[in-house]
């Protein structure tokens, strides 16, 4: 293994990425979430053709056709989402695509030592080669996957936040796993958002940034202050209005809310006329946070009030309530992709659009009207299929559909996700509309809770943010308390 | 190592054979239920039980492709009519006028059945074919592809038969393959009709190829994460092509059943239903219609337990919407219990 190096134009996704891995090293890559490592590893596991650039493999060039063109060249990912077929035995699953065989027979005694010594080196002893995977815990699981990635004889792995859904206690006797794969030649490229685990783990760490490799060096010589800095260096745009926002009664507030998995413990307070942030990285809980406080999962413990109410909940009750989510997957939950403007913008609510329960198409688009007009979402008409809309636009639809139904609490998900600068600043124009209100008008100001990865939105758009790490969220503070570094610090758990 | 933590009995419930068992249980109880209130123990007389197998083989035949389409997460809906098809094909064969008033069949005793069989076969096979190309090729789904095959399919076999019942000139051994051999005078050594006895080879034949060769095991890995099992470098686009050309060999001996249990006739119209009563037996048998899980042992029980079902109802002198109605509930209750099953462990 001389080393990967790889650069590549044209798309913004990755400029010139430089990634150089060595023999038998840990190589830690970190990043914020959007920062182009997926798609780095992408490219480097046959999913994407590089635009320029390339790649090199034990000095010889590298061009992976396909995911199982790289796995034969010997170079294994494990993703963050586990790719197992559940229903099938672990030593299927391990030698899946290469299972030793004669004339079509599948040789099971041969079979089952493969397996077994895959799943002895990565210490899964104990776990016979028939269980069935579904039955096998999630570190199992994962084990399974590295074990796959062994019974190949790789020789670089890619393991993407494999510590994402594991315990403490699992992601150490992961951590030796992978340093015992170090030791016998084979390169890691680890993949983390956690800085004590990139101490812990690594030899050398590349530090990925828009698209661009801005740093890097040896592990113990770098500072994890310096880490943090370059993970979120970059400029503040003035996209963000600042109004003086009146914090009224509070109308939504969570007490200790937990579910199986995650969040753990989550309590904060919502009051009306004030923008509340949570900041985190992906996977930390707190889109399940809002799954919970919106009556989609149950909650375990703890409790949600809203408007005074507590008690479980459905997202009808919550609709009748005055909350409407907007979801951050808007191609598959947020957005009825086959279906026009209007019946979007109107589905949460489509009494009074006709005589009686009646639901009339003229005065569904008459309805969509002032909001096309003040948000504003480009289009020629509410009749416009919105899957011919952009990105931006889109969301300005999810969001003013939360309008339409004239909600007093807003949860947005990631709002501003994979969308222009300037549908961001009309959607940042927009929170800050809606949080002040406007008196005159006998508009009331209303509550808004922002999910968002991207820190300095937070800090542009907030009054208060708090930080949710590994399912636990932080009390909230004044947005002024905060900045950029101790909210990144938070978030992978370093404060 | 956070370990699942499954109790003894939880993991003692989801064995293979536990899940055969339960329905076997199932089956017994439903026979027991007909064996006791069928009046005057009408319903286990040996020819009454010899009716069941009989009737029974045709789906079972049939539900053995079905079983491997299922479990790769697919469905065939044109399996009656490649049964048609297939009888429609035999007939036809059997029926050549050579020349005025000389049939094929008279002039070749020997060959005529036998190329009768293989025409049914390669007819039967290609329209599985076909259903498959148009699945892997054209990425369609297997819902409407075999919805619009299901059409053609009956369609083809019409026109073969010019709309007509076909009726061949001299009874074949193919004719015979499904006759009454217990009831029977001198056949009874056989203990089963021929046609069974091709069942039941099929069966181990079938089971061994899910069980033990890699095209069985790229079949449930296909069906439980088509993605995983690309990535691992599985064919899967050939995997499913076999998979309907399977079932449509699977439904060309079922045909042969079919075309002896209806007394020879080159029938076009017979096998109307079969793929509802097909794809019943496959998920009563414990198969999911999201993939990766089925067995062929489970499936024949949920074919005998279809026919007892049926043909029990109609013993009862129940009407027949209520035959339909018991029918009906009693798929929904299996799949129930199996979803509840499920959740228990998940």
């Amino acid at each position: 293994m001389r080393g990967i190096c790889k650069s590549f134009g044209a798309t913004h996704a990755l400029r010139d990425v430089e990634l150089t891995v060595m023999p038998g090293e840990v190589m830690a890559l970190v990043g914020e979430n959007g920062a182009g490592k997926s798609t780095l590893m992408k490219v480097l596991s046959g999913a994407h053709a590089p635009d320029k650039g390339q790649l090199k493999l034990d000095g010889e060039i590298y061009t992976p056709g396909n995911p199982l063109h790289a796995r034969e060249s010997g170079v294994a990912m494990i993703y963050q989402e586990l790719s197992l077929a559940p229903h099938l035995s672990a030593m299927e699953n391990i030698l899946l695509g290469i299972e030793p065989c004669c004339r079509g027979l599948i040789k099971w005694k041969e079979m089952k030592d493969k397996a077994a010594e895959a799943l002895a080196i990565v210490g899964l002893h104990l776990v016979k080669p028939e269980t069935l995977v579904s039955r096998l815990s999630i570190a199992q699981q994962q084990l399974v996957e590295i074990a796959r990635a062994v019974a190949l004889d790789c020789r670089v792995l890619v393991l993407d936040e494999p510590s994402s859904s594991l315990t403490a206690k699992d992601i150490e006797k992961l951590f030796e796993l992978v340093r015992s794969l170090a030791s016998k030649d084979i390169s890691v490229v680890y993949i983390s958002h956690f800085l004590e685990e990139v101490k812990a783990l690594s030899q050398r760490f590349t530090v990925l940034r828009d698209g661009k490799t801005v740093g890097g060096g040896i592990t113990k010589d770098a500072a994890e202050e310096d880490i943090i800095s370059l993970m979120v260096g970059r400029d503040v745009d003035d996209l963000y209005p600042r109004n003086h926002h009146t914090p009224g009664e509070i109308v939504l507030e969570a007490d200790s809310v937990a579910r199986t998995v995650k969040p753990r413990h989550a309590s904060f307070q919502l009051r009306k006329g004030e923008v509340l942030g949570i900041a985190g990285l992906v996977g930390a809980g707190r889109t399940e946070l809002f799954e919970a406080i919106f009556g989609l999962e149950a909650i375990t413990s703890g409790s949600v009030t809203v408007a005074g109410q507590p008690g479980p909940a459905t997202p009808a009750l919550r609709w009748s309530q005055g909350m409407g989510m907007v979801s951050e997957d808007r191609k598959s939950q947020g957005l009825a992709l086959g279906l026009s403007i209007a019946d979007n913008l109107t589905l949460p609510k489509l009494d009074g659009l006709g005589p009686g329960r009646l639901v009339m198409p003229a005065r569904q688009l008459k309805a969509c009207d002032p909001w096309i007009e003040q948000i504003p979402i480009k289009c020629r008409s509410a009749q416009q299929p919105i899957s011919d809309l952009s990105g931006g636009n889109q969301q300005k639809v999810a969001i003013a559909r939360l309008l339409h139904a004239d909600v007093d609490i807003l949860l947005l998900d990631e709002p501003t996700r994979g969308i222009d600068v300037g549908s961001k600043a009309q959607i940042y124009k927009l929170i800050d509309a809606l949080a002040r209100g406007d008196i005159e008008k006998g508009i009331e100001p209303k509550a808004v809770l922002i999910i968002s990865s991207y820190i300095p939105e937070l800090i542009g758009v907030c009054d208060r943010i708090s930080v949710m790490c590994r399912g636990h969220l932080s009390e909230a503070k004044p947005t002024a308390d905060w900045t950029e570094h101790s909210i990144m610090a938070a978030a992978i758990g370093q404060d | 190592m956070t370990s699942p933590k499954p109790s003894a009995f939880s993991a003692f419930q989801n064995t293979a054979w536990v899940n055969i068992g339960a329905r076997f249980m199932a089956l017994v109880v439903v026979f027991l239920f007909f064996a006791i209130f069928v009046e005057d123990g009408k319903f286990y007389t040996l020819r009454n039980l010899e009716n069941i197998i009989r009737q029974s083989a045709v789906y079972a035949t049939a539900a053995l492709g079905m079983t491997f389409v299922i479990i790769t997460a697919g469905i065939d809906l044109s399996v009656g009519s490649i049964i048609a098809l297939a009888v429609v094909v035999v007939a036809w064969t059997l029926n050549i006028e050579i020349s005025d008033g000389v049939y094929f069949v008279h002039e070749y005793p020997v060959a005529a059945p036998l190329l009768a069989c293989l025409l049914a076969i390669i007819a039967a096979t290609l329209g599985g074919l076909f259903n498959g190309a148009l699945i892997v090729r054209l990425k369609m789904v297997p819902f409407i592809v075999t919805l619009g095959t299901m059409g053609i399919i009956r369609g083809i076999a019409k026109g073969i038969a010019d709309e007509r019942d076909i009726y061949p000139p001299e009874e074949t051994w193919i004719g015979g393959l499904m006759d009454p051999t217990l009831t029977s005078q001198h056949d009874s050594w056989m203990i089963f009709p021929a046609g069974v006895w091709i069942l039941v080879l099929c069966i181990g034949v079938a089971s061994f190829i899910l069980k033990y060769t890699r095209f069985g095991r790229h079949v449930y890995a296909v069906g439980s994460n088509e993605e995983t099992a690309r990535l691992c470098g599985v064919p899967v686009g050939r995997t499913k092509l076999i998979v309907y050309a399977l079932t449509g060999f699977f439904c060309a001996l079922a045909g042969f059943m079919q075309f002896s249990y209806i007394g020879g006739v080159g029938q076009p119209t017979t096998g109307v239903m079969y793929e509802l009563f097909v794809i019943a037996a496959v998920i009563i048998g414990g198969a999911s219609f999201s993939g990766g899980e089925g067995s062929i042992l489970g499936t024949i029980v949920g074919a005998l337990i279809i026919t007892i079902l049926y043909m029990g109802g109609q013993q009862m002198g129940w009407p027949k919407w209520v035959q339909e109605m018991v029918i009906g509930g009693i798929i929904i209750l299996a799949v129930a219990i199996d979803r509840l099953r499920h959740r228990k462990l998940a």
